[in-house]
């Protein structure tokens, strides 16, 4: 690891040398890593790639013991294991005016699908949503790519009081042709995006996180309903036409080890030193 | 041969045959009766020197033996363990026609084993440089092959896996109680001390594409195996607690989730758990579960036992340990609980009617025979595709039906020049020995390929 980020509490970017992964990974790709040899295999997006230095970033929420370990390294450390990139690219086009939303942890994962789409040439509207102005990612990066930038709260703890879903129905309502909609962020709201956007018939494309083990085709846990078909998430997807996609069967499927991964983290958290995982020196547990 | 207690092994991950003492094998080997025409080589899928190896263990020369061996086998260990003996050099051993045949794959095991625990070990008599450069992609049985094979030849060898171990469905599917995985390890240092280059981690298709490797390298062998679970396509496949079997296997061989929370890989522990399909796949799963503590585990075969495809021993192994059978019975939809949860499978009986084209009675259902079973996990083992990526990312490399790459069964060759195929990824899933015996050809005519640029 080069460099290390906390963005905001519990969100961590990382930037990792991995140059011949940097030189080939596109957006909406994702990389599985393993931190150690107990480790399970984490699947996390490409946030962003500097191919010319060779260095791949990864932006993650901490939410449960394999990413709070993951959280719990510091500048110089290694990571075991790193595949990838996985996954197929987005399709990037000139649609026309497209709108890219991300909920928390999901806009640095849209940033670099809002860039390429951007230098194709489309009129990108960027709509970021979090539960309190505290929370705010990658707002001025998201701008950067964007023709408009909309920045919601849940609580409205930044003046801008609502969920993406309203925000996106403003845009609909304001009359403006919009081509395609992108979507990344917690299923409830790729859902509900994709609810939205639905009967005015807006292709909505949504980035899928099902629960992955293997992330080459080979174990079937990432399957999903697409309009009927039993998809992999991890060859056919991670993105996939969010009009077609069975969100609650989604849903479900990734409560299947609550109980066991409440038991790791509490393991996890009773072991830790005192002070943090750092020990108390900073950084690593904001 | 020993085996550990059934009532004792079903509750742990340890190897269920002990293996024999050298009195034993010495004992075993000297039953051989040396045939002038040793119609067990010819039953040999890659034609190990039988006799030659089993008359040097009856005279007690060890070391000897495992010359012979590694002249045409370098992963004794394995074979000697999980290959179907019985329908192949023991099935044809002379012995077999009036008594227990020659236990060949006892012995086999044995000298590998014995080897293990000496200092040294045989070294492979290896050919000058001849400065080629041969890519292998996949790490289980038939690259490794491949790559030891083409290492002894001279040439130099990358070898690319995706996953982080290599072994393919050594270390990802067949059980530890089955392989050790530390058997697994131990062969495959062997193959890299024959100075191949193995990069984990390393998804070809998606990091490099075969055209990619091609500009780099004389010749390319894809042995990337069939990994692609098949589902039944039934109503309830997608609830809570159904599983395909390569997701259950892999998370408790590779992942070791057996030993979670020490290891971060979760998986469920159901107390009731169905395996449905009759191969050596089912077999390894209804054996898991009851090693992670099913109180009840249930197999579902939609034929009778005659026609199951699982080696004679492991189904025996699974009658031992106490495995419900459930023959002529097919599942025809999952019944979930109010979260979700799979909480029973309707069956059908099944009756067997005229033979199909693989030669075996077709099972037919009988009407009106729904019944339900109780369980809260399914294991879903019938069957598995070929991995998709390289064909698909691979413009020109003509591939079958169902995915599988196109190969000459002779030599390998795939219609796309320099490039080899072979093992899973070109019959379908298939044997150990088989996918070595693909690779020891492959191998052969990646050789004379590269050594003479003919196609
Ligand atoms: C293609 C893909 C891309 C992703 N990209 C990102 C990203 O850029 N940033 C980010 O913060 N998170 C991302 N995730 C989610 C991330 O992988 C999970 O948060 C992480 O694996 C949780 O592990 P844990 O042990 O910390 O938490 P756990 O306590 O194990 O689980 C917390 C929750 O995470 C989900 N989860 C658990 N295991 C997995 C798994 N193996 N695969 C997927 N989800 C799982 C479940 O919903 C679970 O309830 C992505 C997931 C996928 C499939
Ligand atoms: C549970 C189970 C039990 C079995 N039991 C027996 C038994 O008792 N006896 C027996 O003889 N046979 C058994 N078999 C079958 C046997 O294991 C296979 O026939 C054999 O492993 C096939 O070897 P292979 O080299 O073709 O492929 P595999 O063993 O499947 O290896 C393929 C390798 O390629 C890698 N790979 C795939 N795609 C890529 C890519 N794009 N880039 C890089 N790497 C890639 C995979 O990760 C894998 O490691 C069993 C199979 C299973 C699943
Ligand atoms: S057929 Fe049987 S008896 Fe004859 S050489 Fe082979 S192992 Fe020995
Ligand atoms: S994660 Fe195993 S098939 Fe997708």
């Amino acid at each position: 690891m080069l460099k290390k980020q906390v963005l905001s509490p519990g969100i961590k970017r990382f930037e990792l040398d991995a140059a011949e992964i940097a030189r080939k990974a596109l957006p909406g790709q994702f990389v599985v890593l393993r931190v150690n040899e107990e480790g399970e295999r984490i699947p996390l997006t490409v946030a962003d790639t500097m191919p010319d230095k060779g260095i791949l970033v990864i932006v993650f929420q901490e939410a449960g013991k394999s990413t709070k370990l993951l959280g719990s390294l510091n500048e110089g450390d290694s990571i075991l294991d790193l595949i990838g990139p996985l996954g197929r690219h987005s399709h990037i086009e000139k649609f026309g005016t497209v709108v890219c939303i991300g909920g928390g942890v999901g806009t640095p994962e849209i940033f670099p699908v809002a860039r390429a789409l951007k230098q194709s040439d489309n009129k990108v509207i960027s709509i970021i949503g979090f539960r309190s102005q505290d929370l705010i990612l990658m707002a001025d990066e998201m701008k950067s790519v964007s023709d408009e930038l909309i920045v919601a709260t849940d609580d409205g703890s930044n003046g801008n009081k609502g969920f993406v879903t309203d925000m996106l129905k403003k845009v609909i309502d304001r009359g403006e042709k919009i081509d395609h909609v992108f979507a990344v962020g917690p299923v409830i709201m790729m859902k509900m995006v994709s609810k939205t956007s639905e009967p005015y018939k807006i292709p909505t494309v949504v980035s899928l996180n099902p629960i992955m083990l293997d992330a080459t085709g080979m174990c079937g846990v990432c399957r999903v309903d697409v309009g009927g078909e039993s998809k992999l998430a991890c060859v056919d997807g991670p993105e996939f036409d969010g009009h077609k996609v069975d969100f609650d069967g989604l849903m479900a499927r990734l409560r299947t080890y609550l109980p066991e991964e409440k038991l790791s983290l509490e393991q996890y958290e009773a072991a830790k030193p005192k002070g943090g995982c750092c020990g108390g020196k900073g950084g690593c547990c904001a | 041969m020993r085996e550990q207690d059934p009532q004792v092994r079903a509750r742990n991950f340890e190897e269920v045959p002990y293996g024999y003492t050298p009195e034993e094998a010495v004992e075993e080997a000297k039953r051989c009766l040396k045939c002038k025409k040793p119609s067990c080589v010819q039953g040999c899928p890659v034609n190990i020197d039988i006799p030659g190896f089993v008359g040097q263990i009856a005279l007690g020369n060890f070391w000897e033996a495992m010359k012979v061996m590694k002249t045409t086998n370098t992963l004794p260990a394995i074979c000697g363990r999980v290959c179907p003996q019985e329908s192949q050099c023991e099935g044809s051993c002379v012995l077999a026609k009036k008594m227990e045949p020659v236990a060949i794959g006892n012995l086999e095991r044995y000298i590998a084993d014995w080897e293990a625990q000496q200092n040294e070990c045989v070294m492979c008599e290896m050919k000058p440089r001849t400065g080629k450069k041969v890519a292998v992609v996949g790490a289980g049985p038939a690259g490794l092959t491949v790559a030891s094979d083409c290492a002894k030849m001279g040439h130099s060898v990358a070898m690319f896996e995706a996953l982080h171990k290599p072994g393919g469905v050594l270390v990802y599917g067949i059980p530890e109680f089955r392989l050790p995985k530390a058997i697994v390890e131990r062969e495959v240092n062997f193959v890299r001390s024959m100075g191949v280059d193995l990069q984990l981690n390393y998804v070809v298709g998606k990091l490099k594409t075969l055209d990619d490797l091609l500009q780099e390298f004389d010749a390319v062998f894809v042995g990337t195996g069939a990994g692609k679970p098949s589902f039944m396509g039934i109503p309830g496949e997608n609830c809570l607690g159904v599983y395909s079997a390569n997701e259950y296997l892999t998370r408790s061989n590779l992942m070791k989730a057996y030993l979670f929370p020490r290891y971060d890989t979760p998986i469920v522990r159901g107390k009731r758990v169905a395996t449905i399909g009759g191969g050596n796949v089912a077999m390894d799963s209804a054996r898991t579960a009851l090693r992670l503590g099913a109180e009840k585990s249930i197999l579902i075969y939609r034929r009778s036992r005659e026609e199951m495809p699982a080696r004679t021993a492991e189904v025996h192994h699974a009658e031992q340990e106490g495995i419900e059978f459930n023959l002529l019975t097919n599942p025809v939809r999952y019944i979930a609980d109010e979260k979700g949860w799979v909480k029973a499978v309707e069956c059908l009986r099944m009756e067997l009617g005229e033979p199909d084209a693989s030669g075996r009675r077709r099972p037919v259902p009988v009407k009106g025979s729904e019944f339900q079973i109780p369980v809260d996990t399914v294991v879903v083992a019938i069957g598995n595709s070929p991995n998709p990526l390289i064909a698909q990312t691979t413009p020109g490399l003509e591939t079958a039906k169902h995915g599988n790459v196109v190969a000459d069964p002779k030599t390998g060759r795939t219609s796309k020049q320099g490039v080899f195929a072979g093992g899973d990824i070109v019959t379908g899933a298939a044997t150990v020995i088989l996918a070595m015996g693909a690779g020891r050809l492959a191998a052969n005519s990646i050789d004379e390929y590269v050594r003479t640029g003919q196609w």
